[in-house]
């Protein structure tokens, strides 16, 4: 990088261009234009034109001619240049409008990854169309804003590079695409996406010292002044992004090697934008300031540089006095500076100010804007305990409202009562329901956030944060009683609202990770009985309901010795059992589909436990569950299998021996799953028989243990004519395990499955590979290899390389099978990859199978599915013909579009 | 404008609206809780009930909630607004002397004579072999046990009318349609609207030129099913009058539902029956609409439902009959052509039956586990006391009870001991206080008012503010027996002008856009309609005879002074008296406007915004000079 000299043209540049493109033609000659716009419309790009001499540097002469003479080019494909040309006439008329702008994306990104794989000047050069169209768009004329657009972006795009900018420079052609006399002062203007694109091609260009200058030289930077305030939200957003690129820019040289250089020293430009964020700060429109704030924000969250330690020294005595102001302006993006800034490890090391800053803002915002600031003061890794606590004491405050207008024990109080803040926060939480809603959920939200963080506040107020939290609920279901005028405002309020309701619920299960005292909990248990038995708890509120009550059991200590609930849970789980059979009941399938949901994960948890067992046996739950597998509603259908799979594994499914069926001879749920895997009209219920039968595969279950075999061949045949590919996938996972098990080799992938004793590893490759035969798993497999589903085709694929892998473990090459056999297969398996599936391969003998697998190329057929499906219609090539085919530019009219 | 308020019950109303020289009746509920007091009267003979120690069965049951507040002899029409606040419609049409109209809808009409006959059926088929009134005196009343004790006015608890009272009192109805518009002698306009309760419900407006009164009662913004609340057209009242709210204002309906169709199929899944004490319309449409969905998902598709009642093929098959009444879905499920409500193909495929009594076919086709709806929901009549003799004692039976207006717990108490499982859900559609809030904002009535209840949180939950109407300015409250004066004024009324007599108008405009004109004419008022027509012809001068003032039959025509406007600029007019000569002037600023004090000539000039007066010690020379004076600043036309 040349030293600083800020304001000069930077000579390296120069001389690189000059060095690198003698044979370039001079720039500003008029010559050079009429060739390029000959170049557009006639030369094709096969033809060696006197500009494709030009050499990339480092290219010798030979490379040059290769590329004359035809051979493909390293910028782009042949077929591609050749529909270039095309493309730019067709971008460049503006009777053949472009319909979809999402192809004009496509192109750039392509673009893209051409100019950052090779050099762009090259691929100007190459395609002189691309500069024809550059210059094409401005001319006078009625160009659409998106073409315009594009070029301006593709423009950008290109002179990326310093040496393509010294080309376009040399044709005066990025002064007229982004200067005054471009679309800057042109009709075109007024469309946000010309002036989104102006800003995006300046972004790209803005690379190197000599953009810099450029920038200088056009005014552009003071445009980019106005766009900060564009009405379109997005232009706004990248000029203000685009100030802080060329901020970073034009300090990279200088100020880099010397952090002590004060902002006098900076470079013009650095310094004009400097001048006019302060400017900004000063101003008394709130949507300056909010433009200034988000510039440094954006700043200080990329840029950690020393020269940004200098900046922020200047401009805090600015942010300061914001805070002086009263409603503080701007006080969201204030909130993002000063979180940007105390995240900076260059500023928050050095800023003496930075906590006093904090803390003044923490106590000026309201509180409903000093939650986020709160939140983001207790997530930063290094900072003050004093400020931790204040801020904290904010985040708590709507909490400690909502406890004093229900008048807790006072001892819950204290601990949450750190700042007299609490009336503003009353003043917030009352006048208006929305803003007394958005308060709660927020803090609600905030407090969850914390609760899991290593660096959350110690002490941990769990106690008083368990009662706010039941006391929210409470309020939100009527049954609290108020004891002031707030309180009951706040009951009126949050009476039967759900979003409270959600929000305290999720947060109350979060804090099962801790423990509070004795009766609270029992409270705890207490509001979540009140919601789960409520019939006014809507169908969301009572899932989250579940799903609290769930952590809260889980977390609940474990009775010493025993590994049992504890009584106290016990006790709540006795009522709880009453309740799920009317859940179960529910009109709502929601409801019903929660209920099953929280069944399950309760048997997976305590399904082993005597008193649960009880518990469970003596309610209706089991039999419910059981009716559930015929419900209308395939996500009930498919949560009752799960439940079911899960009842059944724990021995809990209930077999009555009914008058009506003597003996107790109930259909086996074995059988009943097999009937919903072969019937079901949808695909949840069944995926889910294929979930719970890989786990009782697993796990040994007694209906799979008597026989295995029959059972893996069953499911695997019904499986294999599934719609559904996920219940394909599913059953090669189900294949995958019997695999294991059948090879011997320990399961290791999953850390729960309990493996049933293996026998001895079976002696012989042919001996072991038989009961795979049986059961038909290479025809499914097989199968599933040329799956229309890619991921079912990937798994298989994965399944049958282990298999090869495990095969060679055996050694040797033992029984190649007889030939036509083997020949007769592969015959078979061609036609299936050819789309013909409906032959069977029938029995197959272990040596064919193993003959097979190793003639196949399985690592290639990996490659070839894990690239991805639309490969063909995502090149570039396809793209190009994509949008030429819109406008109708390809084939005989081809000849008229010059 | 009055409203005497004769029911302290907020979902049974009857209120009088005095507007305009027209007396109208608001709703006659019929409060029946006080059969409450009373022992159930069994269909077969029961031995326990009439074991029960102390009091032998009474006579029938009475009820009537009205004071003599008002003589009801005086009300010009009654407005029904929907068929559960017309059940005391006999006492009034056929007691007291009422030779008014009564206008309700047709489905109105339809379902409370049903409601009706079912009621009179229920109380005369069990006949009672005595009948006892002495307890009502006030001396033994005191001695008898609480609640009875404490009964208030139990002097006007009635006997139950009969049919042909019933029919009598229906023949007085008017049927109308909604927006219909009513005159009722020139003076009102009444006009019924859809409140979304009920078939047929409707809330009422009640306006003349210059005033709105709207009436609201038991309306509702859910969809079930009948046609939704139409509230644009309640806007720009003067005063809303806000009744039958939701009795339940804490139980959401779709949770009650749910709780309902939950505990039947436990109880049915269990082997055990479900009876359910309801009216033989209204909500019971809405509840085998969702059984009817839900049956199915819950495998109850064998259970048979039995619905029992005099009137219940009538009801179901009214239903099907009021399209027009019924919200857009079912109305256009009209024109495929299908029957509205599903309960149709529950009955075609068997599933729902439906007999007169338990007594005939019933008995025969009976099959348990079943689910029975019938009446009534107070417990103390109907077939449901059978039921509950029949299956109190077992654990699995439930009674579910759906209506709110009885409390369960006193509806069961002479059931006990009961081993049945009693569930509570009561399904009560009516507006909310959320709904009100929101319907207050929307319509913006300028006075708003209700029963005391609706002021106030329930007594059972003080806490809870959200359970009370909240606007502004705050609402005006009644309870029974209070004549309240509504509060605003009639300040216009519109008169009507005569072509020939507007054609002889001369206006003079006064201010751009303002113009005057003088008018002298007849001003005959007949129906309520008030019309200006011209004088008739002078007859021949009578020559200067002076007239008398008050009693003048025929206007003044010759003697027509000018019409004075404008005002008086004080400054100016001090100005003109100085020119004119006066001196020694002084001003002074009063409430209303100045007080000119000529010292000198002793007099005092009072310039008020619409009057001025000379006040001078009898010098009509000077009166007359200072009259001119003012007159000068004015205009005359």
């Amino acid at each position: 990088m040349p030293p600083a000299r800020p304001d000069t043209e930077y000579p390296g540049g120069r001389g690189h261009a000059s060095s690198g493109h003698s044979l370039a033609p001079s720039a500003g000659s008029p010559a050079f234009w009429r060739d390029a716009r000959r170049a557009l419309g006639r030369v094709p790009p096969s033809v060696p034109a006197k500009i494709r001499q030009v050499a990339r540097p480092g290219a010798g002469p030979e490379a040059a001619e290769g590329r004359g003479a035809g051979i493909s080019s390293l910028i782009m494909d042949p077929e591609c240049s050749q529909l270039l040309p095309a493309l730019c006439s067709v971008l460049a008329d503006p009777r053949q409008p472009v319909a979809d702008d999402t192809c004009l994306e496509k192109l750039l990104d392509w673009f893209k990854t051409i100019t950052e794989a090779g050099s762009s000047l090259l691929l100007l050069q190459e395609n002189p169309c691309l500069l024809g169209l550059l210059c094409h768009v401005l001319k006078p004329q009625d160009l659409s804003p998106r073409v315009l657009s594009f070029s301006l972006r593709l423009a950008g795009m290109l002179a990326a590079q310093e040496d393509c900018f010294q080309y376009l420079q040399q044709g005066e052609l990025l002064p007229r695409l982004f200067g005054e006399a471009g679309p800057l002062g042109g009709a075109a203007w007024t469309a946000p996406s010309v002036r989104s694109g102006w800003i995006q091609g300046l972004r790209s260009l803005a690379r190197h010292p000599s953009a810099l200058c450029f920038l200088a030289d056009c005014g552009a930077v003071d445009t980019i002044f106005s766009l900060q305030g564009d009405s379109s939200l997005f232009v706004a957003s990248a000029a203000g992004q685009l100030l802080v690129h060329i901020l970073g820019l034009s300090l990279q040289g200088p100020a880099e090697g010397h952090p002590g250089l004060q902002t006098g020293d900076w470079p013009v430009c650095a310094q004009k934008i400097v001048s006019h964020i302060e400017e900004s700060l000063r101003s008394a429109a709130t949507p300056q300031i909010t433009q200034a704030l988000n510039v440094l924000t954006t700043t200080f969250g990329h840029c950690h540089d020393p020269w940004t330690q200098v900046l922020w020294g200047r401009l805090s005595p600015l942010v300061a006095c914001l805070l002086e102001k009263d409603p503080v302006p701007a006080a969201h993006s204030l909130v993002d500076l000063l979180l940007s800034v105390a995240r900076s490890p260059v500023l928050s090391s050095s800023s003496s100010g930075l906590w006093e800053t904090l803390a003044q803002t923490l106590s000026h915002l309201s509180p409903t804007q000093a939650g986020p600031l709160a939140l983001g003061i207790l997530k930063l890794q290094e900072c003050p305990q004093v400020l931790r606590a204040q801020a904290f004491a904010v985040l708590l405050q709507p909490l400690t409202c909502v406890l004093e207008a229900t008048a807790q024990a006072p001892g819950l109080l204290d601990s949450l009562d750190g700042t007299g803040g609490a009336s503003v926060t009353v003043d917030t939480l009352l006048p208006s329901k929305a803003a007394c809603v958005g308060l709660l959920c927020r803090t609600l939200a905030h407090l969850e956030l914390l609760q899991p963080l290593p660096q959350r506040p110690s002490p941990w107020p769990q106690a008083p944060l368990l009662g706010a939290t039941v006391t929210i609920l409470r309020l939100c279901s009527g049954s609290a009683t108020p004891t002031s005028d707030a309180g009951g405002h706040l009951c009126a309020f949050l009476v039967g609202c759900v979003r409270v309701q959600r929000a305290a619920l999720d947060f109350l299960g979060t804090l099962s990770q801790g423990t509070g005292p004795r009766e609270l909990v029992t409270q705890v248990f207490a509001v979540l009985l009140e919601y789960l038995t409520s019939p006014d708890s809507s169908p969301t509120v009572l899932k989250k309901a579940f799903q609290a009550t769930f952590r809260w059991l889980q977390s609940s200590p474990e009775t010493p010795g025993c590994s049992d609930l504890d009584p106290h849970a016990h006790l709540f789980l006795r009522e709880l059992l009453p309740v799920l059979p009317k859940r179960l009941c529910s009109p709502c399938w929601e409801v019903r589909d929660s209920g099953l949901e929280f069944l399950t994960q309760m048997i997976g948890r305590w399904g082993g436990q005597a008193g649960f067992r009880r518990a469970l046996l003596a309610s209706e739950v089991p039999e419910l569950t059981e009716q559930l597998l015929r419900d209308p509603e395939s996500y009930v259908r498919a949560s009752a299998v799960a439940a079911m799979g899960q009842l059944s594994s724990q021995g809990l499914r209930v077999t009555p021996a009914s008058p009506e069926h003597p003996g107790g001879q109930q259909k086996s749920l074995l059988a009943e799953l097999l009937h919903i895997l072969s019937t079901d009209s949808e695909g949840f219920p069944r995926r889910a028989v294929m979930h719970v039968f890989t786990q009782w595969l697993r796990d040994g279950h007694a209906d799979v243990a008597g026989d295995t075999e029959r059972f893996v061949a069953r499911v695997l045949q019904v499986a294999s004519q599934d719609l559904d590919w996920e219940v394909r996938a599913q059953g090669l996972e189900l294949a995958l395990v019997f695999l294991e098990q059948t090879l011997g080799r320990p399961s290791s992938h999953c850390p729960y499955a309990v493996t049933p004793p293996v026998a001895a590893p079976p002696s012989s490759l042919a001996q072991a590979l038989r009961p795979l035969c049986r059961v038909q798993l290479f025809e499914f497999a097989f199968r599933a290899l040329f799956d229309c589903d890619r991921p079912v085709a990937q798994k298989s694929c994965d399944l049958l390389l282990f298999l090869r892998a495990q095969t060679a473990s055996y050694g040797g090459p033992q029984g190649s099978g007889s030939v036509p056999e083997v020949a007769s297969v592969e015959a078979a398996l061609q036609r299936w990859q050819a789309g013909d599936q409906g032959q069977p391969l029938g029995y197959l003998e272990p040596e064919v199978v193993v003959a097979v697998l190793r003639s196949m190329d399985l690592e290639g057929l990996r490659g070839a599915l894990a690239e991805s499906s639309d490969r063909v219609e995502k090149s570039p090539q396809s793209l190009l013909q994509d949008v030429l085919a819109t406008v109708g530019a390809l084939g005989e009219d081809e000849a008229d579009c010059y | 404008m009055k409203l005497y308020c004769l029911s302290g019950h907020p979902t049974l109303p009857c209120n009088v609206l005095k507007f305009k020289s027209t007396t109208i009746m608001l709703d006659c509920g019929l409060d029946m809780t006080s059969t409450l007091n009373f022992l159930p009267l069994p269909l077969v003979q029961s031995p326990r009930l009439s074991n029960l120690p102390g009091w032998s069965l009474k006579d029938g049951n009475a009820f009537l909630d009205k004071t003599e507040l008002i003589d009801l002899s005086t009300v010009d029409v009654i407005l029904i607004s929907n068929y559960h606040c017309m059940m005391a419609l006999p006492y009034i049409t056929e007691h007291t002397g009422f030779t008014g109209t009564v206008y309700a809808t047709e489905p109105t009409v339809q379902i409370g004579r049903l409601l009706m006959e079912e009621l009179v059926n229920f109380i005369e088929r069990v006949p009672k072999a005595q009948s006892a009134s002495l307890w009502k005196n006030k001396d033994i009343q005191r001695l008898l046990p609480s609640p009875l004790k404490d009964a208030v006015e139990v002097s006007t608890w009635r006997r139950c009318y009969t049919m042909q009272e019933v029919n009598s009192a229906l023949s007085k109805i008017q049927l109308v349609g909604y927006s219909q518009k009513i005159e009722l002698f020139g003076a009102v306009q009444v006009t019924p609207l859809s409140s979304g309760y009920a078939l047929g419900s409707s809330n009422w407006i009640i306006q003349s030129h210059y005033e709105k009164v709207s009436y609201v009662s038991g309306s509702s913004l859910l969809t079930t099913h009948p046609q939704p609340m139409d509230q644009a057209s309640l806007k720009n009242s003067d005063v809303l009058v806000l009744t039958g709210l939701t009795q339940i204002p804490t139980a959401n309906p779709d949770g009650m539902v749910g709780e309902f169709c939950s505990n039947l199929a436990l109880t049915v899944r269990n082997g055990g029956n479900v009876l359910v004490p309801c009216y033989p319309s209204g909500v019971i449409y809405d509840l085998l609409e969702c059984l009817y969905q839900y049956i199915d998902s819950a495998g109850l598709s064998n259970i048979p439902f039995y619905f029992i009642s005099p009137v219940a093929n009538s009801s179901l098959e009214f239903s099907q009959i009021f399209a027009e009444w019924l919200c857009h879905n079912k109305q256009t499920k009209v024109y495929l052509p299908e029957p509205p409500f599903p309960h149709a193909e529950l009955i075609q495929t068997n599933k729902l039956k439906h007999y007169p009594s338990l007594h005939g076919d019933f008995s025969s086709d009976f099959r348990q586990p079943c689910v029975v709806f019938t009446g009534h929901p107070s417990l103390r009549f109907g077939d449901v006391v059978h039921f509950m003799e029949l299956w109190g004692k077992s654990s699995l039976n439930t009674v579910i009870f759906t209506e709110p207006d009885f409390s369960y717990l006193e509806a069961l108490a002479p059931y006990q001991p009961l081993a049945m499982k009693c569930i509570y859900c009561p399904i009560d559609t009516r507006l909310n206080f959320i709904q009100v809030s929101k319907l207050l904002k929307e319509v913006q009535p300028l006075h708003v008012v209700c029963p005391e209840q609706y002021t106030q949180p329930p007594p059972a939950q003080s806490h809870r503010m959200d359970l009370m109407i909240d606007c502004q300015p705050p609402a005006m409250s009644y309870r029974r027996a209070e004549v309240l004066a509504l509060p605003f004024k009639r300040r216009y009324e519109k008169i009507e002008i005569m072509p020939e007599l507007a054609d002889s108008l001369v206006p003079m405009e006064i201010k751009p856009g303002i113009s005057l004109a003088t008018v002298s004419a007849v001003l005959h008022t007949k129906d309520n309609k008030h019309v200006l027509q011209p004088p008739p012809r002078p007859t021949q001068p009578t020559g200067g005879k002076k007239r008398k003032r008050a009693s003048d039959d025929i206007p003044d025509c010759k003697v027509l002074k000018p019409l004075l406007s404008g005002s008086i600029p004080v400054e100016q007019f001090v100005q003109a008296l100085e020119k004119h000569g006066f001196s020694d002037i002084k001003v002074e600023d009063t409430a209303k406007g100045h007080i000119v004090l000529l010292q000198e000539a002793e007099t005092l000039i009072q310039i008020e915004e619409d009057s001025t007066h000379i006040i001078c010690d009898n010098d009509e020379m000077l009166r007359v000079r200072l009259r001119d004076l003012v007159l000068k600043f004015l205009q005359k036309f």
